[in-house]
């Protein structure tokens, strides 16, 4: 089980560094064993920077990161190589993922090189087939291959294989799919909801598209400004959501079985910087927030089972 | 009719040979039709929508006619179609974003533009000014830098500003894909908006995005391979497709109440042909379920029903 408490992400920025930048902001939640939990944001709310530091690819300013109980951010050497035997990520791009000069099966190599440096070739050469299997690839037809002979949602499954030749028990899944074509982006879809029933796999399940979030996940986190402020089952955010974020979201998502309701998207405002107060606050509509919003941020609070939401008109 | 469009067929050229990337393409776009043309990357709709303006090489114009409002327009000339650019025709790019002059302010290049043109910036700038209002830019951005705009502001004044002249079609390319879903409702309404006031007579709303032209389309038109699969009125598109590749297009997309422990959604196995030397007869046959023989031939695109126009010989089979 992956763990957040109380994560927070500051840099430093402006020409000395004088000004912070909060791109995440105390944030708590958490992924079981075997689950698929949704982080859904619009750009700029932190998702991916939350992706990175589960990653350890980015430090994190304060809070702690726990997998199976062990504080991550602690791990070195051996440990951390074996973090990263149980936890993986793929990201957005598939194409800037492979450099171009070497062909594209030089990944599973490289893995081979670092984790498994004593296997024999017969067994590495079954394992790499059955990883590839697995994604639904023909290793006959994909491997000894440059990147740009094959196609987007190939290159994405490589990676993913790559992922699993590992083990794991974790993945990251940055915006793995919105560079890929319809047609085949549910195929990678259905893969990754596969993997979760076959292998027990939990995924972090990045994304911006709500829908692809309630198709594959149980869980979702509303992120907004680096803050959640709103997290729960899918089934009750979409049916019920209660931040006015949410709200505006799910009302502004276009849909295939509904036209827009005529609900005004306000567009200026976006730029300020909040340090007090609800992130929300510029943005929310008048009649529902109060003086008190922008002083005091509020908490995270439980509403009902399995759905919390950080506004204050639901603070008791 | 306000745009027409016939047997358009538009290749590339590049050293191994042409790019077939639009063969054959007849439709039409009424007055103040919003349609939307919709397909997977490498289909051929930004190809298409970029002969209608600016056929640059290594475009290279077959054979076709295009007929706007009445009159044929020579986009095979690229000097004779500067008379109808920006004036009848307009585009809002892709790269919308970066679209603009980075050195010069965004009003003097704006004046510039339309100087160009012939026409003058001081009578133009109150419609100017009321145009901004609409789209929700303060005044002030004439007198900045692009480079102090957001993106989303950035997108927004290139659609002013492509607009301005109110020309009979506007073609919007992508325009919505790179932006976040609130801001993307808000320029998507906008569109609207610049059709239902009179600013534009026509549109064509180039996207990936189906979802978002079931919002804002009167009709929508599938390519596949550069060759046109379906058009018809948004409803029908979506809730009653009749060529194979739009009910399987369609039929892939995830929805929101769609569950994946529920209702497992199926994508099209194999992948779309390359267009440098792409299979005879119907392009999408290798992939299709109900092909047989008889789509070795190229379909041609019919109207089956009023106003809905597929290519599909199993769909003429059965209509027959």
């Amino acid at each position: 089980m992956l763990k957040l408490d109380g994560v927070s992400k500051v840099y430093r920025v402006g020409t000395f560094g004088g000004k912070e930048l909060h791109a995440v902001s105390n944030v708590s939640f958490e992924v079981p064993d075997g689950e698929v939990v949704s982080l859904i944001g619009e750009s700029g709310s932190g998702k991916t920077t939350i992706g990175r530091m589960i990653l350890r690819l980015t430090p994190i300013t304060s809070g702690t990161i726990s997998f199976n109980g062990v504080d991550i951010s602690t791990l070195q050497g051996e440990a951390l190589k074996d973090y990263y035997r149980q936890v993986q990520g793929v990201f957005q791009d598939p194409f800037s993922s492979y450099n171009p000069i070497f062909k594209a099966d030089r990944i599973f190599r490289i893995v081979r090189e670092e984790f498994f440096p004593g296997m024999k070739d017969q067994e590495w050469n079954g394992k790499l087939e059955d990883s590839l299997k697995a994604v639904g690839l023909n290793p006959a037809h994909v491997l000894n291959k440059f990147p740009h002979q094959l196609s987007g949602g190939q290159l994405q499954r490589f990676l993913i294989a790559r992922a699993l030749l590992l083990d794991i028990q974790f993945l990251v899944a940055d915006e793995i799919i919105s560079m890929l074509d319809a047609s085949t982006r549910i195929d990678v879809l259905n893969l990754l909801a596969d993997l979760k029933e076959s292998r027990g796999l939990s995924i972090l399940f990045i994304t911006h598209d709500l829908s692809l979030g309630y198709y594959i996940s149980e869980h979702a986190v509303i992120l907004y400004r680096g803050c959640v402020v709103e997290m729960g089952s899918t089934d009750r955010l979409y049916n019920t959501p209660l931040h006015p974020y949410t709200r505006m979201l799910m009302a502004a998502v276009p849909r295939l079985d509904k036209k827009w309701e005529k609900v005004e998207v306000e567009l200026r405002g976006k730029q300020s910087q909040i340090t007090t107060g609800c992130v929300y606050y510029d943005r929310c509509p008048e009649a529902e927030r109060s003086a008190d919003c922008l002083t005091h941020r509020p908490p995270l609070v439980q509403v009902e089972d399995d759905h919390f939401v950080a506004c204050s008109r639901y603070m008791e | 009719m306000s745009l027409q469009v016939e047997n358009l067929t538009v290749y590339y050229r590049t050293l191994r040979g042409d790019v077939q990337a639009l063969e054959n393409a007849t439709f039409t776009i009424a007055d103040g039709e919003i349609m939307g043309l919709a397909g997977e990357s490498g289909c051929g709709k930004t190809t298409l929508g970029h002969s209608l303006i600016y056929l640059k090489p290594p475009m290279r114009f077959i054979e076709g006619r295009v007929t706007l409002d009445n009159e044929e327009l020579p986009i095979w000339d690229m000097e004779r179609m500067n008379e109808f650019r920006f004036k009848k025709i307009s585009i809002i790019p892709q790269y919308a974003m970066n679209a603009m002059n980075p050195t010069r302010k965004i009003g003097k290049m704006t004046a510039e533009i339309l100087e160009s043109r012939k026409v003058s910036y001081k009578a133009t700038l109150p419609e100017l000014k009321r145009r901004l209002d609409l789209v929700e830019l303060s005044h002030d951005v004439l007198n900045m830098y692009p480079i102090e705009l957001s993106g989303g502001m950035k997108q927004r004044m290139v659609m002013v500003l492509s607009t301005l002249l109110n020309p009979s079609l506007l073609i919007a390319d992508e325009i919505t894909s790179a932006l976040d879903v609130s801001t993307q409702k808000a320029v998507a309404e906008m569109l609207v908006g610049f059709r239902d006031r009179g600013f534009v007579k026509s549109l064509m709303v180039i996207t990936h995005d189906i979802s978002i032209l079931y919002q804002i389309a009167d009709s929508i038109m599938i390519m596949y391979a550069g060759q046109l699969a379906e058009k018809a009125s948004t409803q029908v598109i979506i809730h009653n497709p009749r060529h194979p590749y739009t009910k399987m297009l369609i039929g892939s997309l995830p929805k929101v109440g769609v569950k994946h422990s529920k209702q497992r959604l199926a994508g099209i196995p194999g992948k779309p042909p390359l267009l440098l030397n792409p299979p005879v007869g119907c392009r999408f046959r290798e992939r299709c379920p109900v092909a047989f023989d008889k789509c070795f031939d190229v379909p041609p695109f019919i109207e089956i029903e009023p106003g809905h126009f597929v290519a599909c010989w199993k769909e003429f089979e059965s209509n027959a």
